[in-house]
């Protein structure tokens, strides 16, 4: 358990200095991971792109007649 | 399908899904080669604990971290408009393209998001040789996880080890192995991350050709001028080589495709291999499709029909014979394919009407039916046909298949001559005064994107208009949306990944005119 803690300790500490020194380009980098990730998971992804089937149907049994309808009735 | 689609909704879908993948790709194959390019000179200073090679490594490692993290999680956003725009399609693959995907997702996270941080954070704070092994786990955690990505693409291309069950509508993987072992998965995979290679080698060759040709970091550049281009020979080589398989298994797997990149219209033996064309439409028609001719071309005779079967009197099929079938070489027509998708479709109608019925023996015997290999190769295989109203839709933009091909062909030989090039002037070691080959190695840099992006566009275009080869065409795999929404999306997307090119042109640059630390 002493043994677990002391490793948690030590790679908390490696990634804690890494950002802590980090040069001015990873900094910068870092701030455009963090907007984008934000813009594609908060805006985009909830807003913009809402899971078709599971939005339209309650469960898959639905979602299985749907599909085969549309895959069968197209001529 | 392709009569009751809405063309504008799936040109719009098609458009947004082509505007994200190229963008993504300006990203990726930066990663895939530089990351091999880094593991290996940090070998170099393993191994001679010369700190210029530290130096030199770390140089080229901070150029990789702002194109992995600006390019990290550009694939994803592929992933949201699978479940919006491409519903049906994304039901229809069902765990087959969930599996690889997933994976990826897992090594992709592990391996490389562990390992990265010791390769950024780890020098002088972990030891020499656990630091050369994460640098070599993040080559080959980037590596892999485009193989996942590769053998998902490929089952598109060429779907198989899967069964269809009519009571859920999706395909099931009946084998792992043989989805993996798609033999367009693998060439696909060592075609792809052969041609990052490429990119890589070029990318470190053109920056340290800037260097000399700025009079600045001789020693750095020099050093890693040499590695780009050995490393860049051997992989445009590999490019080649994998090139020629991969052409061989298309002519098998998706014949239309390889007839119209060698823009083929009739069939013959003894086939020449185009080495240089322009086309103009000619004479011949496939139905309503003019075909095209030659204004002008370079034909090596004999060679397509050499290189697809390993003889001259090998049968290489034309547009022609692939669209209206040829019964002497035993090629089904479309006419006949489609006959044989409506006897699958038909059969999931009955099952349908079986199923409201609750006529439970007709349902499990059409089930077992579909898991039978004989049906799925005689019918089921042809089951995207049933929809393709006129038998010409099969084929493929032969224009764009043709250049795209080809240009990529004439710039893979371009950059075999510019490696071999650098490595003389190297050896010779005049390479400073050969000004006019710096500015080449230069120049070649965006070539590279040109040619990757070209391998790409012959892949999905020339594949039209099947999204799951004769399984399911694109307009049938495309949900029922408003375009509208998918116009507004494209925009947005336009413009946030411009934004984040722009941004990583930029700080790149920055750091190359700054230079690396001494």
């Amino acid at each position: 358990m002493k043994n677990g803690s002391a490793i948690f300790a030590r790679v908390f500490r490696f990634y804690y200095e890494g950002f802590r020194n980090m040069s001015g380009w990873g900094r910068k980098v870092w701030i455009i991971i963090i907007i984008k990730l934000f813009i594609m998971f908060a805006i985009l992804r909830l807003i913009f792109f809402p899971d078709f089937l599971k939005k339209k149907f309650d469960n898959d049994k639905q979602r299985s007649e749907y599909v085969m309808d549309q895959l069968i009735n197209s001529r | 399908m392709i009569e009751n689609a809405d063309l504008t909704l799936v040109d719009w879908s098609r458009a947004q899904f082509a505007l994200t993948a190229i963008y993504h790709w300006l990203f990726v194959p930066l990663t895939l080669g530089l990351s091999f390019i880094l593991a290996i000179m940090e070998t170099i200073y393993f191994k001679t604990g010369s700190e210029e090679w530290k130096r030199i490594t770390r140089f080229w490692m901070t150029l990789f971290g702002i194109n992995f993290a600006i390019g990290v999680a550009t694939g994803i956003i592929l992933e949201f408009e699978f479940g919006t725009n491409w519903s049906n399609y994304s039901w229809f693959v069902g765990d087959i393209f969930g599996a690889p995907l997933a994976i990826e997702g897992i090594l992709a996270f592990f391996l490389e998001s562990t390992f990265i941080a010791v390769m950024f954070f780890g020098w002088n704070k972990v030891s020499k040789k656990f630091h050369l092994l994460s640098t070599w786990l993040v080559a080959i955690g980037a590596n892999l996880s485009a193989l996942w990505i590769l053998v998902a693409n490929a089952w598109m291309q060429n779907p198989v080890g899967m069964a269809f069950n009519p009571e859920t509508a999706r395909n099931e993987m009946v084998s792992f192995w043989a989805v993996l072992f798609n033999p367009v998965a693998i060439e696909k995979f060592l075609h792809t991350i052969s041609s990052g290679f490429l990119l890589g080698s070029m990318f470190v060759l053109g920056i340290s050709a800037w260097y000399i040709l700025k009079k600045r970091e001789l020693y750095l550049a020099k050093r890693s001028m040499l590695v780009a281009a050995v490393f860049g020979l051997l992989s445009s080589l590999m490019v080649a080589y994998t090139g020629d398989s991969s052409a061989k298994t298309l002519a098998q797997v998706q014949p239309v495709k390889f007839a119209s990149m060698e823009a083929l219209a009739e069939g013959k033996t003894n086939a020449g291999l185009i080495a240089f064309g322009i086309l103009k439409d000619s004479e011949v028609r496939v139905g309503e499709r003019v075909m095209q001719d030659f204004v002008f071309k370079i034909e090596i005779p004999g060679l397509l029909s050499v290189l697809t079967g390993g003889d001259r009197d090998i049968y290489v099929p034309g547009i022609a014979d692939l669209v209206s079938g040829n019964k002497e070489k035993g090629i089904l027509s479309v006419s006949e394919k489609r006959e044989r998708g409506k006897i699958a479709r038909d059969l999931l109608i009955e099952f349908q009407d079986a199923r409201a019925a609750d006529d439970k023996v007709k349902t499990d015997s059409i089930k077992t039916l579909f898991s039978d290999t004989q049906f799925q190769d005689n019918y089921f295989r042809y089951f995207g046909y049933a929809s393709v109203s006129k038998a010409e839709d099969v084929i493929p933009n032969v224009q764009i298949s043709f250049y795209s091909f080809h240009l990529m062909v004439m710039l893979g030989f371009l950059f075999i001559i510019i490696f071999a090039t650098a490595i003389y002037l190297l050896y010779k070691g005049d390479i400073e005064i050969n000004r006019w080959f710096l500015w080449i190695a230069l120049l070649s840099i965006p070539l590279t994107y040109v040619a990757s992006e070209l391998g790409w566009i012959l892949a999905e275009v020339g594949r039209q208009p099947w999204i799951i080869q004769d399984l399911m065409t694109v307009s049938g795999a495309v949900s029922q949306i408003v375009s509208g929404s998918v116009i507004t999306t494209f925009i947005l997307f336009a413009l946030l990944f411009t934004l984040l090119l722009v941004a990583d042109v930029s700080i790149m640059l920055k750091q190359i005119k700054t230079g690396p630390k001494h």
